[in-house]
């Protein structure tokens, strides 16, 4: 029998497949499809203090091995969430996740402090690496010392676990990851999307109405695996993995590079029914590799 | 129940110049309940991601087919005219909400208005509309001659008239010229098409007359969780209406465009 089971800060889970943030909505659209139960957690759609509108249309666009998106955090706001999206997944035995994004500091405590205070909430994830805002974002995964000063902060109010989702768009991500760690962080989740564009060859303009978007799906998986298995060696912090995982086998060299869980997001959109069939073939691919447990495989390619 | 399905091509053939009709055979054409909802089709190779949504053209039960047709317009397209009969495609679906055939009173009139590559999921409701004894009348909008399909077929079901944009075929003009032109008169529209003929659709008629158009975007997920294929409520904040979940078909004032 392979062991599934892997415990992180403030998550209990009996598998390590997460829906990511953004790809997943709060659940109810993947809960028509199959019972959520089945999930190790999931992670909801990124709050802000007032509600979003996001980004004109078209947001999204196909690259080679991808997609490009630039949906601009569209959400109902924290309060919403709270009052409409949280009791609905209580009736679930599932750790969840809250996203939480900003344009300042005091809008990612306050809505950090305003999350951690429901039940249901079991960790947040700091959003500071969306690439579709003007403001906050991505700008507070940049720069070491912003990250370090947001991830203390947000520590300081929340009273719940925080991890922290990097950006991949950086000259060098192990100092952030330090940094943060430095800072008190409790995990990290990377990679998020890298900056991209792509432009019309009939009018020469970009394919998004933002211009740029986030590049995700498999076209990205080399660069999350060379970045969780460069931070694995340095900070001793666990590792949600994600960037363009399709199958158990990618979650295998994920777990390899260094995760001890992983994030699921654009191979919802092209089987909608991946995550329950990655937790399905997981046992067969560890037990193939000469493993018993998840715990095994994570970091195996530093050993 | 899984609401994706690896369907068998029954037949896949060019209509007229790029515009292809695709028939599959499969279980889940049991769960296709409304014209106007969509299925979203999956492509194997050339580093696509991306499932291409299509609106179901026919719905064929007691075979368990159902047909869509597309317009080769990129990479996926052009892909997909290649897929021969006997190999198979996967297709989730049905998904979004469809054409209500009950918003229809008996002995009521009702008006089809499709524009170009948008002209298919109205075949599958001028079908039912025609069984349910209500008279229907069908304007297709083509750019020539050449981009004409599917008169024949309509004209089983409805009244049909063209027109192209260059006049090489039926009436010289676009269909809402064509419409009062022949001083059409009719309870309620249903369109397809692209936005600006939709756009003017509104115009023309949102102020006194009940109906439903269907909007196209860009999507990814096509069940509502990504929030890609938004659109603007009428009236209201931006982006509130997701194309997917809410749609493709809406009220005729129910969004903006």
């Amino acid at each position: 029998m392979i062991d599934l089971r892997i415990d992180l800060p403030g998550l209990k889970l009996k598998n390590p497949v997460i829906p990511a943030s953004g790809c997943f909505g709060f659940g109810e659209e993947f809960a028509e499809l199959y019972d959520l139960n089945q999930l190790g957690a999931i992670t909801i759609k990124a709050a802000t203090l007032e509600p979003r509108i996001g980004n004109p249309t078209p947001r999204i666009a196909e690259t080679y091995g991808g997609i490009l998106n630039a949906i601009g955090l569209q959400n109902p706001g924290v309060e919403v969430i709270i009052k409409e999206k949280l009791p609905w997944l209580e009736q679930f035995d599932l750790p969840v996740i809250a996203n939480v994004a900003g344009d300042t500091v005091d809008e990612y405590v306050e809505v950090s402090r305003r999350l951690a205070g429901s039940e249901v909430i079991k960790a947040l994830e700091l959003n500071i690496s969306c690439p579709n805002v003007q403001k906050g974002g991505m700008a507070f995964g940049t720069d070491p010392d912003t990250a370090a000063e947001l991830t203390a902060e947000v520590k300081k109010a929340a009273g719940k676990p925080v991890y922290v989702k990097l950006s991949p768009n950086v000259t060098d991500i192990v100092k952030i990851a330090r940094a943060v760690e430095e800072a008190g962080a409790d995990g990290l989740s990377m990679i998020n999307t890298l900056l991209g564009m792509r432009l019309d060859l009939r009018s020469g303009k970009t394919v998004l109405a933002n211009g740029t978007g986030g590049l995700s799906g498999p076209a990205i998986k080399p660069v999350a695996i060379r970045m969780i298995y460069q931070v694995y060696r340095e900070v001793n912090l666990p590792i949600i993995g994600m960037g363009g995982i399709q199958d158990a086998r990618d979650v295998l060299e994920f777990l390899y590079a260094g995760a001890s869980a992983v994030g699921i997001g654009t191979a919802n959109f092209i089987n909608p029914y991946v995550c329950p069939e990655i937790i399905r073939d997981l046992p067969g691919v560890l037990a193939e590799h000469g493993f018993n447990s998840i715990q095994e495989a994570i970091g195996y390619a530093h050993r | 129940m899984k609401l994706t399905e690896d369907m068998l091509v029954i037949k896949n053939q060019e209509l007229a110049p790029g515009i292809y009709e695709l028939v599959l055979r499969g279980e889940n054409v049991r769960l296709m309940k409304e014209a106007g909802q969509f299925v979203n089709v999956q492509l194997e190779g050339k580093g696509f991601i991306l499932r291409r949504p299509f609106s179901i053209c026919e719905i064929n039960s007691p075979e368990k087919e159902f047909k869509i047709i597309f317009r080769v317009q990129g990479e996926g397209t052009e892909h997909l005219a290649g897929i021969e009969a006997g190999e198979r495609l996967n297709i989730f679906g049905p998904l979004g909400k469809g054409f209500p055939e009950s918003a229809l009173a008996e002995g009521e009139t009702a008006l089809l208005i499709g524009g170009g590559i948008g002209t298919p999921p109205l075949y599958e409701l001028a079908r039912r509309l025609h069984d349910r004894g209500n008279r229907v009348i069908t304007v297709l909008g083509f750019q020539d001659r050449d981009g004409v399909f599917y008169e024949e077929e309509f004209s089983r079901y409805s009244e049909v008239h063209i027109a192209t944009m260059d006049g090489s075929y039926g009436y010289k003009g676009n269909v809402l010229e064509l419409i009062e032109d022949l001083g059409l008169d009719f309870d309620i529209l249903y369109a397809c098409g692209p936005m600006a003929m939709l756009k003017a659709i509104q115009e023309a008629y949102g102020k006194d007359k009940r109906g439903y158009i269907s909007l196209e975007e860009r999507m990814a997920c096509g069940i509502g969780a990504c929030y890609g294929c938004v659109c603007d409520k009428e009236g209201d904040s931006p982006y509130q209406k997701r194309v997917c979940k809410e749609g493709p078909v809406f009220g005729l004032n129910e969004v903006s465009i």
